[in-house]
């Protein structure tokens, strides 16, 4: 099994000569103050923009036929970015009927992705008659339907209030432990950073830098206890300090 | 719960109250200051000219009804086709959309009688001058609808691989539905008004006499009532497709627009 890689050195005003190896299995959360380019690395991960310099490969498994996979990289944005005249079923179904196939087996796909969410019995409901919440998980179902190489998510939890997002953060962990998917996290929150990743990459203020990357060897599976153990909150503190000496180099 | 359901009998009961208190007023005052019916005529001679007059003003309101119906379609059909070639290419739309601003300001009262001597085909000259009025609301509305497809969501059918046909379809013309449907509704006014004008400019133009040449008609003949009463057809007429196309509006987004939903419980 070869390892998924991929590598970028991009010279974009918004991101220097970074260089970043995204091991196969990986959950890489990505910090750093705001503005630092992290949504835009995301992107040029993703496919959606070009590195002005540098170069991005995907080195994806060989196995997989492309007409089968409509996607092999799933993205979820900071909004949940639905379409409202759909309801959850529909907005999940998307990937498959952009790739014109919405068989009995893709449909059962996305019931099978909906409660795999948490969203069961709510297959029909409209983006409106849901809270932030559940629209969210619509959206990570949306990502999830095509089973994705790699999963991108761009500070997905955000706008969420706390015990929201605590919930999802629980849920986006066993879906993750029980898939091993490849994802590439965007966030701000270092406490949701250190509980959700196998590896943190600290980034610096614009022009955004890697300014260090750091491995959380916490055990798996990963619960709610952890947020009180010695062990997390050390981690957390590693990752406060690198994420302050990062932001005063730059500023500088 | 009461102070909505009070609310809602309040939104029937209080303009017919102060449409009765009008009217009522408007009676009194014709018959205490005697003012001669050519001048204005109190509100029940109208109502009384409206049952005399009404069969044949009836008929003439369906010629007028007829004009601005197709001028309705005709402004939805080549506005919706209009504003879909504007979202495709966009040098379409920067060289076209002023021309379509340009006939849009252009008084349709100064170009009709031109319409009228270039279109010899009566109603379909008709037709042109109330299309004319009424397809710019629907290529502006509708363009911007097309145009306003949200951003992650076109990027996320990127991601996808999704073709252009598939972006217009599963996402721009959603988007654009609503959009072009608040245009609908202020053409479905703008059809009525430039068929009236065109049917003014235009005279009887032909066998049929339309709503607006009667209310010239009476004009000239100085029957008032008669003319408050194909004015007062022609509102109706107004306000039902208004009511129609809200209605029609309604029905086709009210899972997911704003603009259709009811007031959030609770």
């Amino acid at each position: 099994m070869r390892a998924i890689g991929k590598r970028f050195r991009s010279g974009l005003s918004a991101l220097e000569a970074i260089d970043l190896k995204i091991g196969r299995g990986e959950f890489l959360s990505l910090i750093g103050p705001s503005g630092c380019g992290k949504s835009t690395l995301l992107r040029i991960i993703a496919g959606l923009a070009e590195p002005s310099q540098g170069e991005r490969d995907l080195l994806l498994p060989a196995d997989r036929d492309r007409h089968t996979s409509p996607a092999r990289v799933g993205f979820v944005f900071q909004d949940p970015t639905l379409m409202p005249w759909g309801t959850a079923f529909d907005n999940a179904l998307l990937p498959f009927r952009i790739a014109g196939r919405v068989g009995p087996a893709e449909r059962e796909r996305v019931r099978e992705e909906i409660r795999a969410v948490g969203l069961d019995g709510f297959e029909h409901a409209y983006p409106r008659q849901l809270s932030g919440g559940m629209r969210m998980r619509v959206s990570i179902a949306r990502a999830l339907v095509t089973d994705p190489d790699l999963l991108l998510l761009d500070e997905p939890f955000a706008a969420l209030d706390e015990i929201t997002r605590m919930a999802l953060n629980d849920d986006l962990l066993r879906l993750w432990e029980s898939r091993r998917t490849t994802v590439v996290f965007v966030t701000h929150s270092v406490f949701e950073s250190v509980y959700l990743s196998t590896r943190i990459a600290v980034m610096t203020a614009r022009p955004g830098r890697i300014a260090a990357d750091l491995p959380v060897e916490l055990p798996q599976p990963r619960g709610s206890a952890l947020r009180t153990s010695p062990a997390y909150a050390a981690i957390c503190a590693t990752v406060s300090e690198e994420l302050a000496r990062a932001m005063t180099e730059g500023s500088q | 719960m009461r102070l909505r359901r009070f609310l809602r009998l309040w939104r029937i009961v209080a303009p017919l109250a102060v449409g009765a208190c009008f009217l009522t007023l408007w009676e009194v005052v014709v018959r205490a200051e005697n003012v001669p019916p050519y001048i204005l005529p109190g509100p029940l001679a109208i109502a009384a000219s409206l049952w005399t007059d009404g069969p044949s003003l009836l008929g003439s309101l369906l010629v007028t009804l007829r004009v601005t119906l197709a001028a309705l379609a005709a402004a939805a059909i080549f506005g919706g086709a209009i504003a879909l070639l504007f979202s495709l290419s966009r040098i379409l739309e920067l060289s076209l959309f002023p021309y379509a601003v340009i006939l849009q300001v252009t008084p349709i009262v100064a170009i009709a009688p031109l319409i009228i001597i270039w279109v010899r085909e009566p109603f379909l000259a008709l037709l042109v001058c109330a299309w004319i009025v009424a397809f710019f609301p629907i290529v502006a509305n509708t363009t911007v609808g097309l145009n306003s497809a949200d951003r992650n969501l076109l990027a996320l059918f990127r991601l996808y691989g999704a073709s252009r046909g598939q972006v217009l379809r599963y996402l721009k013309l959603p988007t654009a539905l609503p959009y072009f449907l608040a245009g609908l509704r202020i053409s479905g006014g703008l059809a009525l008004i430039g068929a009236v004008v065109a049917e003014f400019v235009a005279g009887t133009g032909g066998a049929e006499t339309g709503l607006a040449f009667r209310i010239l008609e009476a004009g000239y003949r100085l029957a008032i009532p008669r003319l408050f009463a194909a004015l007062f057809l022609l509102s109706l007429t107004g306000i039902v497709i208004y009511l129609v196309l809200d209605g029609l509006s309604r029905v086709l987004l009210r899972h997911w627009h704003e603009s259709a939903l009811e007031e959030e419980e609770g």
